[in-house]
């Protein structure tokens, strides 16, 4: 049976080319990143986002915490998508606000809906509870940092944890922490000093903190390129969770005469 | 492996420039433990950044591991919570195992062999660990972030560890300095040096500010204080 050649191990059918049953990869159509990488990178998927959305910010009052962000799906520096929400209710008791890319925030939303199914399935009434989201949502971020591939998002949760007022963020590595005020993206540059300011004039009731966070959602409107003047806001209390319908905010340009450029 | 620029020279394109995505973020703050003949005290600031932005001015940096263990960690934040996370999940195995808490010098080579498995893709945390022996005697560990450790009297960490380490050399570990006679630190001396040592820190740090956070670990128990630092 010589002619048969080595039965156990064949030639290959051809050199140079791909396995048999598998496809041809062409060098100069891959994405190639640095010096380096190797063409068939599967598993680098999202190593940056595509549609991104700009800041959040949160607000602890004394009887609660307020989120808002804009509803601006932004494609590099096209302003894509106009309806994108991101103030999301999950249950009575947490209200959550993403910034970051915008597919990830979704995939993760279903996720987090599911949860909230499933556990209202189980029927002890038992609600999830902000620090458990909020703990949930540290492992999940970091489990994708640790393999490379991250949920390019940065997460603010609000909530009422046992009657207090609970505000945390997490961002697309797993990094976590509770403050009064929360602001991501350039609004960590812009609105957190107001934010800040205000909180040390004093405690915040639920009207002087929306009206504060409107103030800031307009700084920022004048200045984040990536910003847009419809945005939603969200407040959570004892009483439970109202994500508000996208309102426009008034912006007045009057003002851009008085500005000298030298 | 098939590198295109290596295997393949003429396919190889320059391309648009990627920012690779960046696992390690670093949040700051530094951490310094003194140990006593009968105490330890350890303090961390308070003050969690990244880059020129204070993520928030209140993050207590310290765990209190069991009633005589506390860990200072500073570094990567994100590291931090996950590996303090494990180490309590760990401690509690033990203690459910042995049916007894465990001793520091037990937690000392634990977080020194859970950094190193972290080998080629460690944690990146500056870690100290502070609390009593075996002995009732103050111990401080001090760790890289891939698991070398060593124990010592006092240590410096974090962002602004390299400006307080000679300090602490100089008043506790009494180097460069000529008449002197060794004896043991007493607590409130340890207290107020630790206080002094953060403050110079805040001057010329800005990753560490805002407020420390001290634990004053004795058989008796941890006392907490806190000691408010300049917030600019």
């Amino acid at each position: 049976m010589a002619f048969m050649g080595d039965v156990l191990n064949p030639l290959p059918l051809w050199q140079n080319g791909p396995t048999p049953g598998s496809f041809y990869n062409f060098p100069g159509n891959a994405s190639l990143g640095p010096v380096g990488r190797t063409v068939q990178d599967f598993k680098a998927h999202s190593a940056n986002p595509i549609t991104t959305t700009t800041t959040v910010i949160g607000l602890k009052f004394d009887k609660g915490c307020v989120i808002a962000a804009d509803t601006l799906g932004s494609y590099g520096s096209l302003a894509r998508f106009r309806d994108c929400p991101r103030v999301l209710k999950v249950n009575d008791l947490i209200l959550l606000g993403s910034g970051g890319d915008y597919a990830d925030y979704q995939y993760l939303k279903d996720i987090i809906e599911q949860k909230i199914i499933d556990e209202q399935c189980i029927g002890d009434g038992l609600q999830l509870k902000p620090k458990s989201l909020h703990c949930w949502l540290t492992r999940v971020l970091y489990n994708k940092r640790s393999k490379m591939d991250p949920l390019w998002n940065n997460y603010v949760v609000a909530g009422i944890q046992d009657g207090e007022p609970f505000l945390g963020a997490v961002d697309k590595l797993g990094t976590a922490y509770e403050d009064a005020t929360i602001a991501t993206g350039m609004g960590a540059y812009m609105a957190t000093p107001l934010l800040r300011d205000a909180l040390e004039k004093g405690p915040l009731d639920e009207e002087s903190a929306k009206a504060l966070v409107r103030k800031c959602m307009e700084v920022l409107f004048y200045r984040d390129a990536r910003s847009f003047p419809r945005y939603q806001l969200g407040v959570v209390t004892a009483d439970g969770v109202i994500v508000e319908e996208p309102v426009e905010l008034k912006h007045d340009w009057t003002l851009a005469h008085m500005i000298q450029m030298k | 492996m098939l590198s295109v620029n290596s295997n393949f020279p003429e396919y190889a394109v320059p391309g648009a420039k990627q920012l690779r995505f960046e696992p390690y973020a670093d949040n700051g703050g530094s951490v310094v433990a003194i140990a006593g003949e009968d105490y330890a005290v350890i303090g961390a600031d308070t003050r969690l950044s990244t880059g020129f932005s204070i993520y928030t001015r209140e993050q207590k940096k310290l765990f209190k591991l069991s009633d005589r263990t506390v860990l200072g960690a500073t570094g990567c934040w994100c590291d931090t919570l996950t590996l303090t996370r494990l180490l309590q999940a760990r401690m509690q195995m033990y203690e459910h195992e042995h049916n007894k808490a465990m001793s520091t010098p037990a937690v000392a080579q634990m977080l020194s062999t859970m950094l190193y498995y972290k080998r080629f893709f460690p944690y990146y945390i500056s870690n100290i660990l502070a609390g009593l022996d075996a002995d009732g005697k103050g111990c401080v560990y001090s760790y890289d972030p891939i698991g070398h450790c060593e124990r010592s009297n006092y240590r410096a960490g974090g962002s602004a560890g390299a400006q307080l380490q000679p300090l602490l050399d100089n008043q506790i570990g009494l180097k460069n300095m000529q008449n002197v006679t060794e004896a043991p630190v007493p607590k409130d001396k340890a207290l107020a040096l630790l206080k002094d040592v953060f403050i110079s820190a805040a001057e010329r740090d800005i990753y560490t500010g805002d407020c420390i956070y001290i634990l004053v670990i004795t058989a008796s128990g941890i006392q907490e204080e806190k000691f408010e630092l300049r917030k600019d």
